[in-house]
């Protein structure tokens, strides 16, 4: 198997579904590394590893999904119950502004009183008092709920979004893109054709977005491999997700409770997507629940990129995973790897190479 | 080894005593000693444990004292170490554990321990340790002021000595955690750096049977990751039962049996519960 394998990626065929099964319940570990890290190089043969200056902004914790795998909502009666002003928000985008950042990561939970004008006021002033940072925010599940709330269809939505200042979507809630896995761990929140949606119709608009997976919450390996399947399909129609950023489950102070994936599974679950996701052309490795070290060896597993250098972070935190990383570090992080460290936009542009 | 000046001889001894009790009713196999060098306690006194511990639990095997130690009752009681190890083994210990090692270096250990004996010596001590027919383990701390020749110096006289006496049953590289202690400069250990080190010291150190992981420096995830790049045997606390796990915590100061096993499956290998001298206890 690993030779037949091993001879389609030299000849760029597609993997079908049971040789990604294999790969990510049979294969060696390093042998599954080293292909993703070889197809890594030939995808980006200039050694570098990049990263963004981001900062992410969780305008409420007040959200009516209340997912099985989350320890970040909050019902709207609880005492830690939030909701940002704009104020407030404009205060911490200032300050990543002062950071150098140009990248805002606004999320929130799916809160019941918020509806598009809410927002479409909010992006306005954004981009009008911070034009260098990119508005990179609301996940397909936001945007369907806003849709919901206004009356107004998903399309209109976005579309409205869009116009205001919304210029690309995270690609989070994802979580498993398997609909009986979702009924498990998130079975309030939209199906996984509704977050496919969410991403053509961005796609369809030239807004970039990426992609993620939450794996470790009890999927079967089965469902890893048909979530890349079908994020690699919705590649193939517009080309729309810049990134996959698969990260584990941190199953602290949530409802769904259990271990977290250890360190070997994550590196096969990265160097799968890396392979299955071949026309997609960035591959993050996720400091902020691996790690530093598992970060960096993760530069080996298929991963290109170290994502974002997350000034703020509150819905990991809220698991009990809270690694910190600087700027300095992330740099220092991937030049001792061997690679070249670059700062990079939203959407892959090189801004600085150290 | 609780040895505060609160406590006097006789109390320590006693607390000493409770925890190997405690020890052997949870299934330990080993009990492992180590404390500060005590300035007002005699040699005596540690053999005086020693006997202590061996007559309560004849069946626990003790590893105790580094080779710094060893250096310290020679001085101590004016004899060779071959004879203190003499006397040791005698009164009950049964193999010693590889600190103080650090990096052998001279110009390295003037910076981080300049207070510590030298490389040469501790090679000596633990030579004599060896031919004195205990086995011990090797360390070697990494990730602070070294370079990487200093590392494969260490590594080379590692070797040379194992050719000659075989007593070395592990070698321990230990990541250093530059937040808890005051060695300015020190950089601390890169997941790379982490693997690299010890795939380099299982492919170089070939006369030594096991290469150890440490997950309580390393985390849980790197040191399972290391199963792939040469390590065979993991070491950190493991308790039976781990009630109300943090999950939040990659480093925990212990995990449970499960927990444990679990990890080395996921990474494709077979659990192997061993004693302190590498027997088979338990095959999961």
């Amino acid at each position: 198997m690993l030779n037949t394998i091993t001879s389609k990626l030299e000849s760029t065929t597609p993997l079908d579904r049971t040789e990604a099964l294999w790969l990510l319940t049979e294969a060696d570990l390093l042998a599954l590394g080293r292909l993703a890290d070889s197809l890594r190089r030939r995808m980006h043969p200039g050694q570098q590893v990049s990263f963004v200056v981001d900062r992410n902004v969780n305008y409420t914790n007040v959200c009516t999904t209340q997912c099985r795998f989350c320890a970040f909502y909050r019902d709207q009666s609880h005492p830690d119950a939030y909701l940002l002003s704009y104020e407030d928000i404009f205060t911490k985008v200032e300050e990543l502004v002062e950071h150098g950042g140009t990248q805002l990561l606004m999320q929130g939970g799916l809160h019941p009183d918020l509806k598009i004008d809410w927002f479409e006021e909010l992006f306005r002033q954004l981009r009008q008092r911070f034009p260098a940072v990119q508005v990179h925010s609301l996940s397909p599940a936001e945007i369907v709920h806003i849709a919901e709330l206004s009356n107004i269809s998903m399309a209109e939505c976005l579309g409205r979004l869009h116009l205001a200042g919304l210029q690309s979507l995270p690609g989070g809630g994802a979580e498993i893109l398997v609909d009986n896995v979702r009924q498990e761990i998130s079975p309030n929140k939209i199906g996984w054709q509704e977050w496919a949606e969410v991403m053509r119709e961005a796609h369809r608009r030239d807004m970039p977005t990426t992609a993620t997976m939450m794996f470790g919450a009890g999927e079967q390996p089965q469902e890893i491999v048909e979530h890349l399947f079908r994020v690699r399909e919705l590649q193939s129609e517009k080309n729309g997700f810049t990134a996959f950023i698969p990260w584990s489950y941190q199953p602290g102070n949530t409802a769904l409770g259990g271990e977290q994936a250890s360190g070997v599974e994550y590196l096969k679950v990265l160097a799968l997507s890396r392979l299955i996701l071949d026309n997609v052309p960035n591959i993050q490795a996720s400091w902020v629940t691996q790690g530093a070290r598992m970060a960096q060896v993760a530069l080996y597993f298929g991963a290109n990129d170290l994502g974002g250098t997350m000034l703020e972070e509150n819905v990991v935190a809220a698991a009990g995973v809270d690694f910190r990383m600087s700027r300095e570090e992330i740099i220092e992080l991937a030049r001792s790897a061997g690679f070249q460290p670059v700062r990079r936009t939203t959407t892959y542009e090189i801004l600085e190479e150290y | 080894m609780v040895a505060g000046m609160a406590l006097t001889v006789g109390g320590v001894v006693w607390v000493i005593l409770e925890r190997a009790a405690e020890a052997a009713d949870a299934g330990a196999t080993e009990i492992h000693m180590v404390g500060g060098l005590h300035p007002d306690l005699p040699f005596d006194f540690y053999l005086e444990i020693l006997a202590a511990l061996k007559a309560d639990n004849p069946q626990l095997h003790i590893k105790a004292f580094t080779a710094v130690e060893i250096d310290y009752f020679a001085g101590l009681t004016q004899q060779s170490p071959a004879d203190v190890v003499a006397e040791l083994k005698a009164a009950g210990l049964d193999s010693m554990p590889g600190g103080g090692a650090e990096i052998f270096a001279a110009q390295v250990r003037k910076q981080i321990c300049p207070e510590k004996i030298s490389g040469e010596r501790w090679l000596e001590v633990t030579e004599q340790v060896h031919n004195g027919g205990l086995k011990s383990n090797a360390t070697m701390l990494f990730g602070h002021v070294e370079n990487f020749a200093d590392r494969v110096d260490h590594l080379a006289r590692l070797r040379e000595l194992q050719d000659r006496t075989d007593g070395f049953q592990a070698f321990i590289p230990l990541a250093f955690q530059p937040d808890n202690t005051r060695v300015p400069a020190a950089r601390g250990v890169g997941g790379v750096d982490a693997l690299k080190t010890l795939a380099v010291s299982r492919i170089y150190l070939d006369n030594f049977r096991h290469i150890k992981a440490y997950w309580v420096m390393l985390g849980l995830k790197v040191a399972q990751v290391a199963l792939a790049f040469g390590v065979n045997d993991l070491d950190g606390t493991v308790v039976e039962e781990q009630i109300g796990h943090d999950a939040g915590a990659d480093s925990p100061q212990v995990v449970s049996k499960d927990q444990l096993v679990e990890l080395i499956r996921k990474a494709g290998k077979q659990p192997v519960e061993r004693d302190t001298l590498y027997n088979e206890i338990k095959t999961y």
